[in-house]
């Protein structure tokens, strides 16, 4: 109750000091909040690309049923694979006339059909990373009768790196702006702490305990990251309906990124507060 | 009830500022403190706040020895040892009884019972007609009597007071050291830094312990005129030209 009231009397004794660190830690969390935007919405892309990531076993005019019903079932039983189809000669060229159109009458004065038969192996979703690719057009390759293994190595390994860089720089950029805020918030608690520094060497001469006196710094620190943390919201939920509208489409994040990062807003705004009265204890 | 074994404390840039004090205040007793400014008067009064730590020896304060103390449990100290100022400390901006009730707050006392027990207090030290008076609206003696109310919020076993009439009065200053009798007379330990000779001297009975460069020189109790229940007199401070 205590520190509750004195927590809130705090925003009341100096409302421009702590409406400015909000909006400060505000402003901080904002770009954290523009780089969640970006990072959903790239991994959002990057899933749709991934999807068609598949390979392509291309099979000898030559080969026997036999042999290509054994491949199948060969292929077939691998964990990460997820359907295997047979696509013969015929179907292939077909396909090619309808996918290609500018080429349709070149396709109907062929006298032989050029396409081979083939195998197209598609991978269950999370399974579609470069090794395993790999691990599935090697265990083709193994077979004479196998002309050729296709699945886009370069595009496959790019895609993926990409992804990487994706999430490396949301992680890089990310905590440093959080810890921006942090910063903000311990600053604005420290002068806090320091127009109350008579009161808090009362506490500590009649005896209060050190989490007693804390208690209202913290919660303090958590309004004030909390605050922050819807005004970064705010501020981000403004920025994809523009862009939504007069750019491109883009996806709002999950609403639990939006709790997720409240409570991060808050959670950084009492630990900066926390290490900011845990010094100014340990000095007094 | 206060005890110093051999306590010596020594700062990085001044040096000792207290060499191998031994004492033993008991229970229910009331002692000067008395020596020239820089004597230690003040660095032993926080040390045995523990506000600092012997670099030396031991203080053992209520039960609490400097050795095993951390900061955690230093609370526990304050609660036990009443400490009360020369510059009063009081939160200005706040009433006399808005003082008191502060310290009995962040002290863990029923928000009921706050009031109540802080008119209590005032009424103790004397001030209940002044209770809803503003600390800087009120005369020096008054404000070290909220000062004294505040200190007494834990009921403590012992009251330090570090030169706590210095900027009194003479009249402010009587009235002052009624209560501090007063206070003792219900069983509380007092010691009382003071460099007032004059006012010592006015308390003939009272034990007194002398520092000087930050020396135990005099202990009123050890003194072959002057034993323990004996009447004490200040008579070789001033010998020694002790008076500030």
């Amino acid at each position: 109750m205590y520190a509750f009231r004195e927590a809130t009397a705090a925003f009341q004794r100096a409302p421009v000091l702590t409406g400015l660190s909000s909006a400060m830690v505000g402003l901080a969390l904002f770009v954290v909040g523009l780089f969640g935007l970006a990072t959903y919405n790239l991994r959002l892309a990057l899933s749709a690309i991934e999807e068609r990531v598949e390979v392509a076993v291309y099979l000898r005019d030559d080969a026997r049923q036999s042999e290509i019903d054994l491949l199948l079932a060969e292929l077939s039983a691998i964990p990460e694979v997820r359907t295997v189809r047979f696509v013969s000669k015929r179907s292939a060229l077909e396909r090619a006339q309808t996918e290609l159109p500018e080429f349709s009458e070149l396709f109907m004065d062929l006298e032989v059909n050029p396409l081979p038969q083939s195998l197209e192996v598609e991978l269950r979703p999370g399974a579609r990373s470069p090794d395993i690719v790999r691990k599935v057009s090697d265990a083709a390759l193994l077979h004479p009768f196998v002309e050729d293994a296709r699945y886009g190595r370069e595009w496959v390994d790019r895609l993926f790196t990409l992804r990487r860089i994706g999430a490396a720089s949301t992680a890089v950029l990310g905590t440093a702006f959080a810890l921006v805020a942090a910063l903000i918030i311990g600053t604005a608690l420290r002068i806090a702490i320091f127009a109350r520094r008579d009161e808090i060497y009362i506490m500590r001469l009649v005896g209060a305990k050190n989490s007693f006196i804390r208690r209202p710094f913290l919660l303090e620190g958590a309004i004030a990251g909390l605050l922050g943390g819807l005004l970064a919201w705010g501020l981000t939920y403004g920025t994809y309906r523009g862009v939504y509208s007069y750019l491109f489409e883009v996806a709002w994040v999950p609403t639990a990124w939006v709790l997720l990062g409240l409570l991060a807003g808050g959670a950084f705004g009492a630990f900066s507060s926390a290490l900011a009265i845990r010094r100014h204890l340990s000095e007094v | 009830m206060i005890k110093l074994t051999r306590t010596s404390k020594e700062y990085p840039k001044r040096g000792h500022a207290l060499r191998d004090v031994s004492f033993h205040l008991r229970k229910g007793e009331f002692a000067f403190l008395t020596g020239h400014s820089g004597s230690g008067k003040s660095t032993t009064m926080r040390l045995i706040h523990m506000d600092e730590r012997p670099t030396d020896g031991e203080v053992r304060a209520c039960g609490f020895s400097s050795e095993h103390m951390t900061g955690r449990d230093l609370w526990k100290v304050r609660r036990r040892v009443g400490f009360v100022f020369q510059d009063f400390r009081l939160l200005p901006g706040r009433t006399a009884l808005e003082n008191v009730a502060f310290a009995l707050e962040v002290t863990g006392t029923p928000s009921k019972a706050i009031q109540a027990r802080a008119n209590r207090l005032l009424a103790q030290v004397g001030l209940s007609p002044k209770a809803g008076a503003m600390v800087n609206e009120l005369s020096g003696g008054e404000q070290q009597r909220v000062a004294i109310a505040r200190s007494l919020v834990n009921d403590p076993f012992v009251l330090l007071a570090d030169e706590p009439t210095g900027n009194l009065d003479d009249r402010a200053t009587r009235g002052v050291m009624e209560l501090f009798w007063d206070i003792n007379a219900k069983g509380m330990a007092v010691l009382m830094a003071t460099h007032d000779l004059e006012l010592v001297r006015r308390y003939p009975h009272t034990r007194v312990f002398e520092l000087d460069h930050g020396r135990l020189v005099f202990d009123s109790a050890d003194s072959a005129e002057t034993g323990p229940g004996v009447p004490s007199s200040p008579e070789p401070l001033a010998e020694r030209g002790g008076a500030a």
